[in-house]
């Protein structure tokens, strides 16, 4: 990982900032106006299901509000995982790392024991709107938690072979932008899916 | 792969930088924007012609009333693809070789930020263009329109695989298209020569830019109209089903968010491009740069307010339609300021009457008139006459083929010297402006009236006697005129490649950075990287210690080495694609192993060797 895709170009950078860093930044900027179609959708299609399960009969909010936590704190792991890398310390920066995945992974896991409880319960993609767009909506979040897990997954093995240091300090700060997203993401579901029945 | 790529590395490595090994995979593993900008650029003017028979079918079944030569089905095929074809295939493609060649020369860089990431974005748009248009062999092409509209496309309208195609393809293009244009931003934002401030950027980098934006912020919308489309069609969902609450307006509103920016994704490349030209035809610097750039910028932002003027005719209310004209309505500002500042620009300059130029000034007169009857249309109570009939077809036929393909013209006519080294034969490049305005004109301007007189658009035939058949007849002949002046370009390009004439570095005499190397530009473009100080650098006086030039004492730089990965995961994504086409999960799995393999194998490949 010593050589980054920019690094070759980067005989200066008329910004001062790094090439990757703006990458993520627009990329972020792309993922809003994505997840903010999603969410447009589903407050488009919010009671108008001409059949039940509604969300009220579903939705158990006390549980997600358990997994909503999970997530938040794993971006404070990642937030440690970070400074942790930053300051040279690898061995509390594969802590972290590992951390921010495992809570990750516990997020992903509350969130298949849901979808598995609301299909026992008769909610499928084809049984109303709310269906369709619930799984969707909170589907492609839990898509983006994976791609997120498997990143930092790796970043954690890199670590563990010596091959991910200080001096790729950027590299785990680049997940972290990634991995903060999706949790703020995250948030807004929360409060519009759960909260606002 | 990994031996090859090495062995290709080390020949490329140290005194033979300059000069390119050959062989075909030496393409297909290179990651320099000007042979990415080459690819993009053939292949983009293949799927132009393509298009463009689809369009002679078109006009051979309607040259004569109740004709029989295509039937309906294939006719819906037809027009379908014609415009799928000519938006994802031929123009924006066409556009992004521009970026891909000229950019990085214009801002004095070595190559884009992501070079791998560039090669990526070609591939993945080469296979996704093959992939929409295989359909034709697996039981028709896509025939819904190039707008897809719900629930014309429902499983229930549209049984079959056709409207998959479309769907997936699309998907496709749309990752491609991200990828290039988050490229393009963050090269632009972040390679910029010394000395080269916002304000100093050529105008061509600065419309590449906000079209790099207009395409990360439109693409999500249409991404997820695709997506809930192909729920709808594969799971069964019930986004666009009427009885379950579901609402086909709301595919109109994410395509249309989409949509209308996109005409600015295709038009401001080009508004870019004559923006370059203009000038170095009129001799003096383009008059009042500031207001070109921020109208471009006031043009990208007012887009995202105007998409339901695509919807007038849907019953919005009159609340939406007043407000969706008056939007609408003003984005005609912007554009105005960009055509003065033109003619200011040419007025008492110098002109040098040659082929650029001529295409230029083809292109403002055919924008304006397109520019005119869009104005007409933005009024709701005009279009409501208008929407759905070959009115439509006119305008935006005067805006797409008159105003941006004129342009890509300038801009093929101004910089292919720089791309082969060789100069165009100018008497031929008049003779190809000629025919194709006049042949243009003779086609497109009556079906205006076919339109007002209110012959439907998408019909494959007309009956005799509603005094159709002369204007269809002229519309006819004009496209074949129109169709065979395209020959006449084809025939200068390979004059040029046999016998063409040494184009030297500035040809033009230009004043932006890329008539400052060679052509072509070795393939590290600059030895070392240039320094300006004024918006056009060739221009200015003290350009004396700024313009080093080839200084042979120095080092050749160290450039990327190439990578099969960019293309194995855009293979990977195309496997994923026919999976999901075919509905066999298995096949999603390899096309997601192949992704994985790719990505991590670019991931940990060093850039140089
Ligand atoms: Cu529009």
């Amino acid at each position: 990982m010593s050589h980054t895709e920019a690094a070759a170009m980067e005989v200066h950078s008329a910004t001062g900032l790094s090439s990757r860093k703006i990458l993520m930044w627009t990329f972020i900027g792309s993922e809003c106006m994505l997840f903010g179609s999603l969410i447009t959708t589903y407050l488009v299609y919010r009671g108008k299901s001409v059949v039940g399960p509604y969300p009220e009969d579903l939705l158990n909010i006390p549980f997600i509000t358990v997994t909503t936590f999970v997530l938040l704190m794993s971006s404070l792991m990642m937030v440690l995982a970070l400074a942790a890398v930053q300051r040279g310390d690898m061995k509390w920066g594969k802590v972290w790392l590992f951390m921010t995945a495992f809570l990750g992974m516990v997020f992903l896991g509350g969130q298949v024991f849901e979808f598995t409880h609301f299909v026992h319960e008769g909610l499928t993609l084809k049984t109303n709107l709310f269906g369709g767009t619930f799984f969707l909506l909170t589907g492609t979040h839990g898509a983006h938690v994976a791609v997120g897990v498997i990143w930092l997954l790796s970043l954690f093995l890199l670590a563990q072979r010596g091959r991910l240091t200080q001096a790729n300090a950027e590299t785990v700060e680049i997940a972290g932008l990634y991995w903060h997203f999706v949790d703020v993401v995250w948030i807004v579901l929360f409060t519009l899916i759960y909260l606002l029945v | 792969m990994s031996a090859t790529g090495a062995t290709a590395a080390e020949g490329g490595d140290h005194s033979h930088e300059g000069t390119y090994s050959g062989g075909p995979w030496s393409w297909i593993t290179t990651v320099d924007h000007k042979r990415i900008g080459v690819m993009y650029g053939l292949s983009a003017f293949f799927f132009f012609l393509v298009g463009g028979i689809e369009a002679l079918l078109m006009r051979l079944q309607l040259g004569s009333p109740e004709n029989t030569l295509i039937d309906p089905d294939l006719y819906n095929q037809l027009f379908t693809m014609h415009g799928t074809t000519m938006v994802f295939l031929a123009i924006m493609p066409l556009s992004a070789a521009f970026f891909n060649f000229i950019v990085p020369l214009q801002i004095g860089a070595r190559d884009v930020a992501f070079p791998r990431l560039n090669a990526f974005s070609f591939w993945l748009f080469f296979l996704g263009a093959l992939f929409m248009n295989a359909s034709f062999l697996f039981g028709g092409a896509p025939d819904a329109g190039w707008f897809g509209y719900a629930n014309l496309t429902s499983t229930q309208y549209s049984p079959g695989m056709r409207i998959d195609f479309w769907v997936i393809g699309l998907m496709v293009l749309g990752v491609s298209s991200i990828a290039g244009a988050l490229n393009f931003i963050v090269t632009i934002i972040n390679l910029r020569a010394e000395g080269m401030t916002f304000m100093r950027m050529p105008l061509f980098t600065w419309m590449t830019l906000i079209t790099s934006f207009l395409l990360v912020i439109a693409f999500p919308a249409i991404t997820v109209g695709l997506v809930l489309l192909m729920f709808d069609r594969m799971f069964g969902t019930l986004f666009f089903d009427p009885l379950a609450g579901g609402d086909v307006l709301l595919w109109q509103h994410l395509f249309w968010i989409f949509g209308h920016p996109e005409v600015y994704i295709l038009l401001l490349p080009g508004l870019g491009m004559v923006s370059e030209i203009i000038p170095v035809f009129s001799r003096k610097p383009l008059f009042g740069y500031a207001f070109v750039v921020y109208s471009g910028i006031l043009i990208a932002f007012l887009g995202f307010g105007v998409w339901a003027h695509h919807m007038f005719a849907v019953g919005l209310g009159p609340v939406a339609n007043t407000v969706f004209s008056a939007t609408t309505m003003l984005i005609a500002i912007p554009t105005g300021v960009k055509i003065f500042n033109w003619i200011a620009t040419l007025w008492g300059g110098s002109l040098r009457m040659q082929t650029p130029l001529y295409f230029s000034l083809g292109f403002i007169s055919m924008f304006i008139i397109g520019g005119l009857s869009g104005v007409m249309h933005a009024s709701a109570a005009s279009d409501l006459q208008q929407t759905d009939t070959y009115f439509i077809v006119a305008h935006i036929h005067y805006v797409l083929f008159g105003g941006v393909m004129f342009a890509l013209f300038a801009g093929m006519y101004y910089w292919i010297p720089k791309i082969t080294g060789r100069m165009l034969s100018d008497r031929l490049g008049k003779l190809h402006f000629w025919i194709m305005l006049v042949s243009f004109n003779v086609t497109f301007f009556p079906q205006h009236f076919l339109g007002l007189h209110g012959m439907p658009r998408r019909t494959f035939t007309y009956e005799s006697g509603l005094g159709f058949e002369a204007m269809n007849l002229m519309s006819t002949v004009g496209s074949m005129v129109l169709g065979a002046s395209m020959l006449i370009f084809l025939w200068n390009v390979l004059r040029m490649l046999r016998k063409g004439e040494p184009a030297g570095a500035n040809p033009w005499e230009g004043s932006t950075l890329e008539w400052s190397t060679t052509s072509p530009p070795p393939h590290y473009n600059f030895r070392v990287l240039p320094t300006v100080h004024s918006r056009d650098p060739l221009w200015a006086e003290d350009t004396g210690d700024s313009m080093p030039g080839d200084d042979p004492s120095v080092a050749d730089p160290h450039m990327p080495g190439p990578s099969f990965y960019p293309l194995l995961s855009a293979v990977g994504i195309i496997v994923m694609a026919a999976g999901a086409l075919t509905t066999t999960f298995p096949v999603v799995f390899v096309g997601v192993g192949v992704l994985l393999f790719g990505v991590y194998g670019w991931a940990f490949q060093p850039l140089e060797h």
